[in-house]
């Protein structure tokens, strides 16, 4: 009986509720939800309440799967779209138009008492953090033996997040590949104070959080090697480094994702378009960093001429300029 | 001469257990106290200098000091409203008539202990069925509808119990006298029965509804969203009948999920907020028990017998 009667409750309710105010439903990454967020805040204001925008947090795979469905609008994505979740898109006829929106950073920071390390190559944190140093790489000086003969504690990102499988992505060689003897956390604060308080501690967290403790953590410039625009010379992670990709490999582009049946109603073109336009200026302010102009202009175009598809193959790639990657042909 | 010796040794080391005991206790309770005070003490030396008018009235916003918790508490409150309104008629009236009217075998019995059961399962659980049951199968939607069910069933149990609890302190004897004036077995419900219960009842459905307050997993699990820089629409209309419900099927955030994702952020600006969401939080559940213990006081002087 109760079921009944809510079911007629909601039938009833349905019915009255389309005429309504238009809703943007956005879902996904934690990772981008600041930028989205400030964007609806500022959309919402400029439309004077004509539009709603809703954005949840669902992390990058969960939203997928409801955008896939064709439950949301606009996808936050701290990654490219997977194979497997392109299949589902492509089930259920979701086509999507891809657009970089802003650049994350991963850093890596010890302790300010830490005074051995001011900078480390690829190499050094692939032995730290590769599959087979469980158990072997205990210490500092088995790492280097110049370093303390002291436990090496690491801290890192929990296996769920985006930043999980981009670190292991472009240190490791291989996604969500890493060893498993180390402190893990969803919450990027809780390895903050972790690496704060130990001085024998390394972590990686998103650029912000170390941003925003530089009086808590040493951050640690990174040696990109061969592969990297600056060779062998230590770059540090900043707003500079990242934008003009010097910071390698541990910087990539974030995404959205917009459906495009979303897109034939008025409202959702035009936050996209007001997402590219202010793009350059809100990102620096939620202390992430702006793609170079070109690009946003670049994916105006792409918008206007419904360029479908993702320019990815269906997984990651290390390194990439935001250049080339907007010039590439999307496939679906 | 040396037993009574003996008695007082013994009742010296009686007596020396006891002092041992009552020590043993209010270091205990002491410890529970402390912990709870620096918590709290913690909590609003950070966040009460944050809060103000325009903390309550403002919507989230990217800038720390410019944000508010206004969609959240509103989001909380119309939840707590609907929950209320399915969950409390459903327990009250499932409790007085397992307690009044089933009779007391097997099959009661496994109902019962079934009962009790639901009052302990873990909140994510009933997040879990509710994506099944009411976002997908009945399309229900992320909606204030949905999450006030969820709760509802959540807190069912508990209402349940603490109504049958409250009806089975009542004497028999106010029954059989109520009988004996040739009342119905309804007529001693609705005119003795449950006016007596009612202060416990009533104890139980606000202690239940400030559990619900605090819930956050199952209403992650269904879908809720995160920023929301609007109101349900309003409840009123200007024409007949004057009031709607369209805000049933408005999506929604309330204050754990909000105090969660602002801790979330880099920003220490942000957790503060969040701190000051918590006292808000807390000073709600406060005020609901208080209010619990209030009307159970209030009932309590109005019982003649």
């Amino acid at each position: 009986m109760f079921l009944n009667c809510v079911m007629i409750l909601a039938s009833s309710l349905t019915l009255t509720a389309h005429a309504q105010v238009p809703v943007i439903k956005i879902d996904g990454s934690s990772t981008v939800f600041p930028i989205t967020e400030a964007m609806a805040e500022e959309f919402q204001t400029a439309q004077r309440g004509k539009v709603r925008v809703t954005v949840g947090i669902s992390g990058t795979g969960g939203g997928f799967k409801k955008f896939c469905r064709g439950e949301t609008d606009i996808q936050n994505a701290s990654r490219p779209i997977q194979t497997a979740e392109l299949e589902n898109c492509r089930k259920a006829g979701v086509k999507f138009i891809e657009l970089p929106i802003a650049y994350d950073a991963t850093a890596i920071v010890v302790s300010p008492k830490n005074d051995w390390i001011s900078s480390l190559t690829v190499a050094e944190l692939k032995k730290m953090w590769e599959p087979s140093a469980q158990g072997k790489i205990n210490l500092w000086s088995d790492v280097n033996p110049k370093w303390p003969k002291e436990k090496l504690k690491l801290f890192g990102a929990g296996s769920d997040s985006g930043t999980f499988d981009y670190f292991t992505e472009a240190i490791v060689g291989k996604a969500k590949s890493s060893r498993g003897d180390y402190t893990a956390s969803e919450d990027d604060n809780t390895l903050v104070t972790g690496v704060a308080n130990d001085k024998f501690a390394l972590g990686y967290v998103p650029f912000a959080y170390a941003q925003e403790n530089t009086k808590k953590l040493k951050i640690v410039a990174v040696v990109g090697g061969d592969k990297a625009p600056m060779k062998d010379k230590a770059v540090i992670p900043s707003r500079e480094s990242v934008e003009n990709g010097t910071y390698f490999p541990l910087s990539r582009p974030v995404f959205i994702y917009v459906s495009e049946k979303s897109l034939a109603k008025k409202e959702i073109g035009e936050f996209v378009r007001f997402y590219l336009q202010n793009g350059a200026s809100i990102v620096p302010e939620v202390k992430y960093v702006p793609l170079p102009a070109n690009a946003y202009k670049i994916g105006e175009e792409h918008l206007n001429a419904k360029k479908l598809g993702t320019v990815f193959g269906g997984h990651s790639e290390v390194g990439l300029k935001i250049d080339q990657l907007m010039k590439r042909e999307g496939a679906q | 001469m040396e037993s009574r010796e003996a008695l007082l040794a013994n009742i010296k080391t009686r007596q020396k257990w006891d002092f041992v005991f009552a020590v043993a206790g209010l270091l205990s309770l002491m410890f529970a106290l402390v912990t709870l005070l620096a918590l709290i003490v913690d909590l609003a030396m950070t966040g009460v200098p944050r809060i103000n008018y325009e903390f309550f009235v403002n919507f989230p916003s990217r800038f720390a000091e410019r944000a508010g918790i206004l969609s959240a508490w509103v989001g909380s409150f119309c939840i707590m409203l609907t929950t209320a309104f399915c969950a409390i008629p459903l327990g009250v009236a499932a409790g007085v008539y397992l307690e009044e009217y089933s009779k007391k075998n097997w099959v009661s019995q496994i109902i019962e202990l079934n009962i009790i059961n639901l009052a302990g399962i873990p909140s994510i659980t009933y997040g879990l069925m509710a994506l099944g049951l009411f976002v997908y199968k009945l399309k229900l939607g992320q909606s204030i509808l949905t999450a006030g069910l969820t709760l509802g069933l959540l807190v069912l149990p508990i209402i349940i119990v603490t109504t049958r609890e409250a009806i089975r302190s009542i004497p028999n004897t106010i029954r059989e006298a109520s009988y004996a004036m040739g009342a119905s077995k309804w007529q001693t419900i609705r005119y003795h029965i449950l006016p007596y219960s009612s202060g416990g009842i009533l104890t139980g459905v606000i202690i239940s509804l400030s559990r619900a307050i605090g819930e956050t997993a199952p209403l992650i699990t269904i879908g809720a969203l995160t920023f929301i820089a609007f109101l349900p629409t309003a409840p009123f209309d200007a024409h007949i009948p004057f009031v709607n419900f369209k805000w049933l099927m408005d999506p929604f955030t309330v204050m754990p999920i909000q105090m969660f994702n602002w801790l979330s952020r880099p920003q220490t600006e942000f957790h503060v907020n969040a701190a000051a969401t918590g006292i808000v939080l807390l000073v709600m559940t406060l005020i609901m028990n208080g209010g619990a213990i209030w009307l159970r006081l209030r009932f309590r002087k109005k019982m003649k017998w």
